[in-house]
């Protein structure tokens, strides 16, 4: 066997399509970056897993390379092997080499996703979500308000009743139940655009709401805001921003995620704020990537504007801890002792936006709670977007490891910075520890809940 | 299209299994490389044994087709030692992964091959134990690569490197048999010792299924400074003299001024950047002697002027001042797109000349090289930032790692302290060993392995390369 020394980046045409699409994506001195010394592999969780190379970053950063040089066609297995990764990240901060893998496996799927023949009602799903929904406030608005009157109107209980559920997979029948009341009211909706701080303000920041996030978790977004007024901050939330685009950019549709980043640059540009605040790690942890996401803009104004956003997108619990007022928080349980507690990290959140001191250090201030760390805390529980509806089975065997170390803190309340980890940490509770009585919640909520008042 | 005869692949797929055997592209692919820049080469199936009947019948039918194996642990090797040059079949050690026995009464572990170094430490330190040897990258790597590569670390001055704590191997020669070597016996003479000739053999001589290590009581304490610089001779002076002094530190790492400065950019440590060198000295033991040896360190250092001598207060601190070393790596690797890390050794008392000579050959090729390294056990690793894509600037990195390998054998030393010859190095094997050394070696070879099936194309070059001429003055 000759030895293959292709190091630059390959000047042919290749037959396969999807081979060239992904040679003009790729970012090509990332792919050289890569030394293949094998530091991110204990990292990844789907490595860890399955123990083969193939199912490590370092093995998928090969894959690329070896589609992207001509070495290999980029068939079925090539295309399952990409979408078997969690995007999780953990790979970046263990990597010596700094190389980007998020923005590797971004542009892969990218070019996946250009040549994909969906079938006929994926693609139309797809299309439906991914342009029609997520992006659309109104649509979002009107898909909350369906979903409540299903969730409210008997609907849910005559769908569960009737057996018609059984149709579903299993897995997405678990997730069913595990949804949360939606709504079509809103933050802004509930508060207005402008919620003053209390005592002297700091700053002014601006809340960034999510799409998912204001239909589902609209309490959440409520709770974020009152939060951060007690810290000190005045908060606005701009009316015009939109969905921040994740889900797209994880699953191929870059095009859509700049349009929608372009927008929200935008309507936070124009609220003129100290900083922009995010309270789900997988959104946030896009926010603070716009600036690479519009990296390569003709327009310079615009790549300035998006370098002005990235660097003022802030964890909510970094910037209560960091920069506010620490509120006092106490738990008022009235049962003897304290009130164990834990944190599972959102890998987004970690690995991205590097924020894993914070959300510990308030957890550690509330009185009455005794903070325990998990086991592998920092490790993806399988949720990552919308994979554990896409790959259920290594979704699900993440998430029996996860549940094994939460039992073993013998946490009453299990908290979390990113919806989907929340619901995916609550499906595990239900799945795998019904019987701890453990709740899972979002660490926002958790801490709203147990807000002393500054006694004044 | 596979290379092989549908025959001999499901020959080897009734013994594993389907999933354990693969032709795949993507599989081929992901075992072509391994830690070495600029190598691939792609095998021709990949196969994951559990137990060694399996690696036993596997190595039968590839040795009736004459079918050469790579054995692979996770190839973080730095050598080119997992690349299959010739073809044939990698087998990946990783599903054999366990624990067989810990021994508290022989102070012995048996473990299977393919556990990762890192997780095996972690069992014997729950138990109260202590395994030495810790290469840097014992997070990846496996016990049977570091037997196979006789792995060094941090502690190896005191504690030696992995072959000090081989006592015993299972392994399966070319043909399918099965030795067995050595036991949990610290005294055995019987014939020659062929547990210390498998470790370091680099797969060449037999794979590996089984090792029973020796085990030691833990130190009670530890104590971690840093030392500074401003003269190179100063600190590689110290270095001697602490040895002759009679103290035997857990560590002593040496980190030169190009090293310093990277490693401060990148970590932000505040590092002396203005220091020619700086050590980083680590004591363990008894709580007393501890003290008394980190004191005579300090007075030592002071008295071979270092600029400044810090001990750490708390373990904290301690751990701050090992980042400064541990980032060395990474901090280098963020540099220029290829990190090419080498491995010269030299007697400890030459360690200054030998860094002085790095840099002026790094000069006369105009390449970055920068030199950190176990200076306790003279153990450099000169690293060149360079670019891969730029084939002028390789041709003269090559060059300048050829008159570093010459420079460090003219000094008494080695081509290579711990990271194996493998693909790389074997053009300069002839140099440190000579030609009748080459020979004896190639006879051991074709002793275990006639048809030349284990690793071929590994630590025997086709032809050795001449040695470069250094211009003096
Ligand atoms: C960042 C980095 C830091 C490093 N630091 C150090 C260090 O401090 N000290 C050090 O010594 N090395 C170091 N290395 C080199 C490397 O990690 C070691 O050589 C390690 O022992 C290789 O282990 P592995 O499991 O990855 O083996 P591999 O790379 O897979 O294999 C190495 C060799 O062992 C053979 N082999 C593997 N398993 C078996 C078996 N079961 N039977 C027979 N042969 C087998 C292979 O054929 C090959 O020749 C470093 C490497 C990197 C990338
Ligand atoms: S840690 Fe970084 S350089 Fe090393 S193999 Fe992984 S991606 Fe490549
Ligand atoms: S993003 Fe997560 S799953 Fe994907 S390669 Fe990196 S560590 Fe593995």
């Amino acid at each position: 066997m000759a030895e293959i020394n292709i190091r630059r980046k390959p000047n042919i045409q290749h037959a396969n399509p999807l081979a060239q699409t992904l040679l003009n994506k790729l970012d090509y001195d990332q792919l050289t970056n890569c030394m293949r010394c094998g530091f991110c592999l204990p990292a990844c969780p789907t490595f860890r897993e399955t123990g083969i190379e193939p199912e490590s970053p370092r093995g998928r950063i090969a894959l690329m390379k070896a589609v992207a040089d001509g070495l290999m066609d980029p068939d079925q297995a090539f295309q399952d092997q990409m979408n078997h990764c969690l995007g999780c990240r953990a790979c970046e901060p263990a990597c010596p080499a700094d190389v980007k893998y998020g923005a590797l496996i971004e542009q892969t799927r990218d070019a996946i996703e250009a040549h994909a023949e969906h079938r006929a009602p994926v693609a139309g799903l797809r299309k439906l979500m991914f342009r029609g929904v997520f992006p659309k406030r109104a649509s979002l608005k009107l898909l909350g308000g369906s979903m409540a009157l299903y969730q409210k109107s008997g609907l849910r209980k005559l769908a569960r009743g009737s057996g018609i559920m059984k149709l579903l997979p299993e897995h997405l029948r678990e997730m069913e139940r595990i949804l949360p009341d939606a709504t079509s009211k809103g933050v802004v909706e509930r508060l207005g655009s402008f919620y003053p701080a209390k005592g002297e303000p700091i700053a002014k920041v601006a809340l960034f709401r999510g799409c998912i996030m204001d239909v589902m978790f609209a309490g959440t977004n409520v709770n974020t805001v009152k939060l951060l007024s007690e810290a000190g901050f005045d908060v606005v939330i701009p009316e015009s921003q939109a969905c921040c685009g994740a889900l797209h950019a994880h699953s191929g549709e870059l095009a859509e995620a700049r349009s929608l980043a372009k927008n929200n640059i935008a309507a936070f540009r124009e609220a003129g704020v100290s900083y922009i605040v995010s309270n789900a790690g997988g959104c946030g942890a896009l926010l603070v990537e716009y600036d690479h996401l519009l990296q390569e803009e003709r327009d310079e104004r615009l790549r300035e504007d998006a370098r002005w956003f990235a660097s003022r997108v802030i964890d909510v619990s970094s910037l209560i801890m960091e920069r506010g007022r620490v509120p006092r928080f106490t738990e008022g349980s009235g049962e003897a002792g304290a009130i164990a507690i834990t944190y599972q990290d959102s890998c987004h959140l970690r690995n991205v936006m590097k924020s894993s001191d914070a959300p510990r250090k308030l957890l550690r201030s509330v009185e009455g709670a005794a903070y325990t760390e998990m086991k592998e805390a920092d490790r993806c529980c399988g949720s990552a977007g919308i994979y554990n509806v896409t790959q259920p089975e290594m979704a699900g065997q993440l998430l029996k490891h996860k549940m094994e170390h939460a039992s073993a803190t013998q946490a009453r309340y299990m908290l979390t910075s990113n919806p989907g980890c929340l619901l995916q940490m609550k499906l595990g509770i239900q799945k795998h520890a019904p019987e701890t009585h453990m709740e899972a919640l979002h660490i926002v909520d958790y801490l709203h809940e147990r807000l002393q008042p500054a006694s004044t | 299209m596979p290379k092989l005869k549908p025959e001999l692949s499901q020959q080897l797929r009734s013994i594993v299994g389907d999933a354990y055997y693969r032709e795949d592209r993507e599989a081929l692919v992901a075992h072509s490389y391994d830690g070495t820049p600029m190598l691939q080469s792609l095998p021709d199936g990949v196969i994951y044994p559990s137990s060694t009947a399996e690696v036993s019948a596997i190595m039968k039918v590839l040795h009736a087709h004459r079918v050469p194996l790579v054995s692979r642990g996770s190839g973080s090797n730095l050598c080119g030692g997992t690349v299959p040059v010739e073809g044939g079949i990698v087998m990946v050690m990783h599903r054999m992964n366990r624990i067989l026995e810990i021994d508290e009464e022989n102070l012995t572990a048996t473990v299977q091959p393919g556990i990762i170094t890192a997780d095996y430490i972690a069992e014997i330190e729950a138990r109260g134990l202590f395994y030495p040897p810790d290469p840097s990258s014992m997070k990846i790597s496996t016990i049977g690569g570091n037997i196979a590569e006789c792995s060094g670390g941090l502690r190896g001055l005191k504690y030696g490197t992995t072959k000090d704590y081989v006592i015993g191997l299972e392994a399966v020669l070319a043909d399918g048999s099965v030795i067995r070597t050595g036991g949990k016996l610290m005294k055995d003479v019987a014939g020659y010792d062929l547990t210390k000739l498998l470790v370091g053999s680099e797969g060449t001589l037999a794979i590996i299924t089984e090792a029973t290590l020796k085990l030691i009581p833990p130190p009670k304490t530890k104590k971690t400074m840093l030392a500074m610089y401003r003269d190179l001779y100063g600190a590689a002076r110290t270095v001697s003299r602490i040895i002759e002094a009679r103290i035997i530190p857990a560590t002593l790492e040496f980190m030169d001024n190009p090293t310093i400065r990277v490693v401060d950019d990148y970590a932000k440590l505040g590092l002396p950047r203005d220091m020619e060198a700086i050590l980083l000295i680590e004591q363990d033991g008894d709580p007393e002697s501890v003290e008394r040896d980190i004191a005579r360190i300090q007075g030592i250092c002071e008295a071979e002027r270092a600029d400044r001598v810090e001990v750490a207060e708390s373990r904290e601190e301690a751990e701050r001042l090992l980042t400064a070393r541990r980032s060395a790596f990474t901090a280098l690797a963020r540099l220029r797109p290829t990190t090419i890390l080498e491995d010269a050794t030299v007697p400890r008392s030459r360690i200054a000349d030998m860094v002085l000579r790095i840099n002026e050959i790094a000069r006369k090729y105009n390449v970055t090289i920068a030199t950190f390294g176990h200076a306790g056990d003279g153990n450099l690793h000169p690293t060149a930032t360079t670019d891969a894509r730029d084939a002028e600037e390789i041709h003269r990195v090559e060059e300048a790692f050829a008159e570093i390998f010459e420079a460090s054998i003219e000094l008494g030393g080695t081509i290579t302290g711990e990271h194996g010859v493998g693909l790389v190095k074997a053009p300069y094997l002839a140099w440190k060993v000579g030609e009748p050394g080459i020979e004896v070696m190639k006879g051991i070879k074709a002793a275990f392995d006639p048809h030349n099936l284990l690793n071929p194309g590994k630590i025997f070059a086709k032809q050795t390369k001449k040695r470069v001429v250094i211009q003096h003055g």
